[in-house]
This record gives structure tokens, sequence and C-alpha cells, in this order.
């Protein structure tokens, strides 16, 4: 699950060794929390949050596959 | 990226040769002069070659393959990614038994991976033709059922002769019901509500 997250938010940034995606994991729940660069703030997030809503998304339909649910975060 | 180094009596022969290799046009490289060359005086006294470095820019659509090829590996599913290129845009489709998952429900995933691939494609590229997923024919199956949907809700809607609104719909499935709708005599069709919250209702014609 953070590699998958990992990977999506690398090839969205433009600074992508700057991207550090940590993992709490829990019986049931994932939480995951996404850094990047400042300048890459907006390239995670996108106009209205649309980036990294979809992002949830895609999560979500990993975390379906392993039975929990997934939390995906961005922190400055 | 392909990247190299080439060599000729111009800049614009050294090019010449890494069009020929790459099989590209100008348009589709980048290229650093690392060497202007001389072309020396009487045609041989202190003659150089001129040496630059080309790297080619990737395409949209080879960008898009890698992006959705690394995704899927990463999310265990096995799948072939099918690309045709159509006038106005690309589709791209996964081939596969257990695919349900790109689709996800009412095809929220299909339509997050959508909007992921033409976000990533678009960092570096000049041609804006969006990019349409698809997972074994789903968004045909989906526009069918959407239609289906519409016809009986519309007859409904005539035979108690009050106005149905349907389930929050993306724009794009909203005007499916639009159109399924646009030459029925006995009903009107409308959309209210904010996104992502917007759906359809279909009310008697007044």
């Amino acid at each position: 699950m953070r590699e998958l997250v990992e990977y999506l938010a690398k090839s969205l940034v433009d600074q992508p060794e700057a991207v550090e995606v940590s993992e709490v994991s829990g019986e049931r729940s994932v939480v995951l929390e996404i850094k990047v660069a400042p300048d890459d703030m907006g390239k995670i997030i996108g106009k209205h949050g649309r980036i990294v809503k979809a992002i949830r998304t895609v999560a979500k339909a990993a975390a379906t596959k392993e039975g929990k649910r997934v939390e995906v975060e961005i922190i400055e | 990226m392909q990247e190299k180094i080439f060599v000729g009596k111009t800049i614009e022969a050294a090019l010449a040769e890494a069009f020929d290799e790459f099989g590209v046009e100008l348009d589709d490289i980048q290229y650093e002069v690392l060497d202007e060359g001389n072309k020396g005086f009487l045609g041989f006294l202190g003659q150089k070659e001129a040496r630059v470095r080309v790297s080619v820019i990737p395409n949209r659509i080879d960008l898009a393959v890698e992006f959705l090829e690394g995704l899927v590996k990463r999310l265990g599913i096995e799948t072939d990614i099918r690309v045709t290129e159509a006038e106005r845009q690309i589709n791209i489709d996964f081939l596969g038994d257990n695919i349900g998952l790109l689709i996800g429900y009412h095809g929220e995933t299909l339509n997050a991976l959508q909007y992921l691939v033409n976000v990533v494609a678009s960092k570096q590229d000049r041609d804006y033709k969006p990019i349409v997923l698809d997972a074994e024919g789903y968004r045909q199956r989906r526009e069918e059922a959407l239609a289906r949907l519409a016809r009986k809700t519309a007859e409904k809607v005539r035979r108690y002769g009050r106005a149905i609104s349907l389930e929050p719909m993306s724009a794009q499935e909203r005007r499916i019901i639009h159109v399924a709708l646009q030459n029925d005599i006995y009903v009107e069709t409308s959309s209210k509500g904010e996104e992502p919250y917007r759906k359809v209702v279909i009310a008697p014609m007044r």
C-alpha cells in the first residue's frame, strides 16, 4: 500500500526524490502520510483537491483488496 | 529517456543523424550543443566537428502507458494494456479477467485513474489529446445501463405524473441521461445540486 501511494506521488511531482510516505498500519486500517517538497504541494493536492481525492480513491481500491480501510493525508 | 551524443560537420548535420536514428522530428527532441564545430579555414585548417547531446522527449502515450504499467504492477493486477489513438482522444483499455478492482463502484476507480493518467501525461507534452481509460468495455456497458435507467425512469414519471431525481452522477454520466431522453415528448430533464452531488431530475413535460 505504501509503495503504491509513493509511486503515485512520485509520478505526480517535479521533485520525486523529496517524496516521503509513512505508513501506520493497524489491524483493520492503514494511515498513509505523504510528504512532498513545498513547491510540489499543489501538484499533489490539485485544484479543489482533485488529485489527492483521486489518490485516495486508488488507495481505497488497493485497501479493499486487503480488506482494510485506508486514510491518505498530505502533511507539510 | 533516450539520450545520445551525435556528431556532424554542422549542428544541423548532427541533428539530422539523431532524427534518423531515433525516427523523430525536431519537435520531438531536446538538444544541447556541446561543440559548435568549425568549418575550418579553406575547408581543412582547424576543422572541427559539431557535437550535440540529443534526448527524445517522451510522448504522451509512452508516459501514460509507463505510468499505468507501474501502477497495475503495484496493485498486483495482471492486465494487458491496449492503446488506440483516435483523432481526438487516446483510448487506453485494460484487458484481463480480474480487473473489477480497476473499475470500482460505478467506475469511480477507473475515473480516478483516468484523471491521474491525464495529469501525469501532461507533465511533459505539447499534444493535449485527452486520454480515455476503459476496462473490458466497461464504459460502453455503463452507458447502455444508464440509457436503460433513463428510459425506465421516464416511463415512471409519465405514469405517475411527478418528477423523479436520479442518484448523483458525473457530468459525463448526466449527459448520457439527457441525451437518452432528449427526444422524449413526455418528459424533460434538468440537473440540480452542486458537484459532486449534482443529479438529473426527470420531470413531466409542462
